[in-house]
């Protein structure tokens, strides 16, 4: 691999993707009809809530192909950069490859720029790579991502939802996404407050996966028998933070406590 | 028909070598060290916008002298080369011994073959796994191409016979404050006083996570040069 100088007139400038095609990278395939949905792995329902400090991004872990369950470990919530996450639903092959570029894309051009994007920026970075990806989601391996970041310049946190075609969506309260999606988005909404804190809108977000996963056989519940919970991130000023399992499990404990009680 | 001058080749490269070492001369001069914890840079430059110092990769950073387009240009196409490099394999594929054997084949090539060589030096740091710092690596390349693989510390720049004899030679990796403070010293001489102000300085610190590669701010690097 040598080392990619260009010219002034075919500089990519900061865009990974562009060094990518100038670089002989350019590797798209194209096929006639659609992909039968047995041939790949589906992922599923995430969320998005805003709460106080920031906000908060959540998945269930289970991948589908058509009626079988091909992965129960699945990771859908990723850190795109340092104050931002990204959590994706539909194609699980294209829509990781997608974070592992649009991850890539964000640190290039931090490097390349000495500076971050700004949120907006990275939100519209996606879309296009969602935009990009049309021409397989209309053979049915689309990815529909939601977009989630700590807005520094403003003091807030933010999030974005998009639609297949690179549609992009600022929400004020909360998303979700996914066969899943309408289930978790109803438990949201009923429960949503303005001010939520950190350990009620987890609280908030398990029981969205749980009702989902109660409702949606493509999506995963929790599975204390081996260990598995959904994967739940806060993002706030202090950045993205994973939470450990074993606060997941407690709180998903207390929740089957409660609704034995009930 | 003019019949060209013959020039003798030692008489090309020696010229071309005289320009490109007084045209790094011109500018100011870092130190490069090993401490305890990592790798420190420590660059005098009086603008906080015109890096000299910069992040190439996840342990992998990357600092110039001279001129500064030049180098700037050469820093961008290492955050290229990394980057491309850790897409199509992995991130534990990309190293600093292979990165800086690119910057010296690009920079011999030019310096025989173009009209002009590079008026730059630069040097490709990399942190290892290891505690102690056994596996960290120093790579000092010059406008020609000659690339040097440097133990504990290296000058870049103008006058390094003086500023290294003032920094001294390293046994054992220092403390950063204690190797900031030798190398502040060592690039002001007995003459001058440097402020923080007058200095960029970042590190590769191990035990930070995955991108190793941080500034130290102007009121961090004053506290640190001023105990």
């Amino acid at each position: 691999m040598n080392l990619p100088l260009f010219r002034p007139q075919d500089d990519p400038g900061p865009s990974f993707a562009e060094l990518l095609r100038r670089s002989g990278f350019d590797d798209a395939v194209t096929i006639e009809g659609a992909v039968p949905v047995s041939e790949y792995r589906h992922g599923t329902t995430c969320v998005a809530i805003r709460y106080k400090d920031g906000v908060l991004l959540a998945g269930d872990r289970r991948a589908t192909s058509g009626n079988l369950i091909s992965h129960r470990t699945l990771e859908k919530v990723f850190a795109a950069d340092h104050h931002s996450g990204v959590a994706i639903a539909g194609a699980a092959g294209p829509a990781i490859e997608m974070v592992r570029l649009f991850q890539l894309q964000l640190e290039h051009y931090e490097k390349v720029e000495g500076g971050p994007l700004s949120l907006d920026g990275k939100a519209n970075q996606l879309s296009q790579m969602i935009r990009s990806n049309l021409p397989a989601a209309m053979q049915g391996m689309a990815v529909v991502p939601i977009f989630a970041g700590f807005d520094l310049g403003r003091g807030d946190g933010r999030l974005f939802e998009f639609d297949v075609t690179g549609g992009r969506y600022e929400e004020t309260q909360h998303a979700s996404t996914g066969s899943g999606s309408l289930h978790a988005g109803t438990v949201i909404k009923l429960n949503y407050r303005d001010g939520l804190d950190a350990g009620a809108v987890t609280d908030l977000a398990i029981e969205a996966l749980f009702e989902a996963a109660d409702e949606d056989s493509a999506t995963g519940g929790p599975d204390p028998m081996r260990g598995i919970y959904p994967v739940v991130a806060h993002i706030s000023a202090d950045g993205y933070t994973r939470l450990e399992d074993d606060e997941l499990a407690d709180r998903t404990q207390a929740l089957l406590e409660r609704r034995r009680n009930q | 028909m003019n019949t060209p001058f013959y020039v003798a080749p030692e008489q090309v490269m020696k010229d071309r070598a005289d320009y490109a070492r007084k045209g790094i001369a011109r500018g100011r001069s870092l130190i490069a060290f090993r401490f305890d914890d990592g790798i420190a840079i420590c660059a005098e430059n009086t603008s906080s916008t015109l890096r000299k110092v910069s992040e190439i990769y996840d342990r992998i950073a990357f600092a110039g002298v001279g001129k500064y387009n030049e180098f700037d240009q050469l820093r961008i196409a290492g955050v290229r080369h990394a980057d491309l490099k850790g897409y199509s394999f992995s991130r534990e594929d990309v190293d600093a011994r292979s990165l800086a054997n690119q910057y010296a084949q690009s920079l011999g090539q030019v310096f025989t073959h173009e009209m002009k060589p590079m008026e730059v030096e630069i040097l490709v740091a990399e942190i290892g796994e290891e505690e102690g710092g056994e596996d960290d690596q120093l790579f000092h390349i010059l406008y020609d191409g000659t690339v040097m693989d440097e133990d504990m510390s290296v000058v870049l720049g103008g006058e390094t016979d003086t500023i290294s004899s003032r920094f001294g030679d390293l046994d054992a990796p220092p403390t950063l404050a204690e190797g900031l403070n030798a190398a502040v010293g060592a690039l002001a001489g007995p003459d001058r006083e440097l402020t923080a102000a007058d200095l960029e300085v970042a590190i590769l610190e191990r035990g930070i996570g995955r991108r190793a590669f941080r500034r130290l701010e102007d009121d961090e690097l004053a506290a640190i040069i001023s105990s």
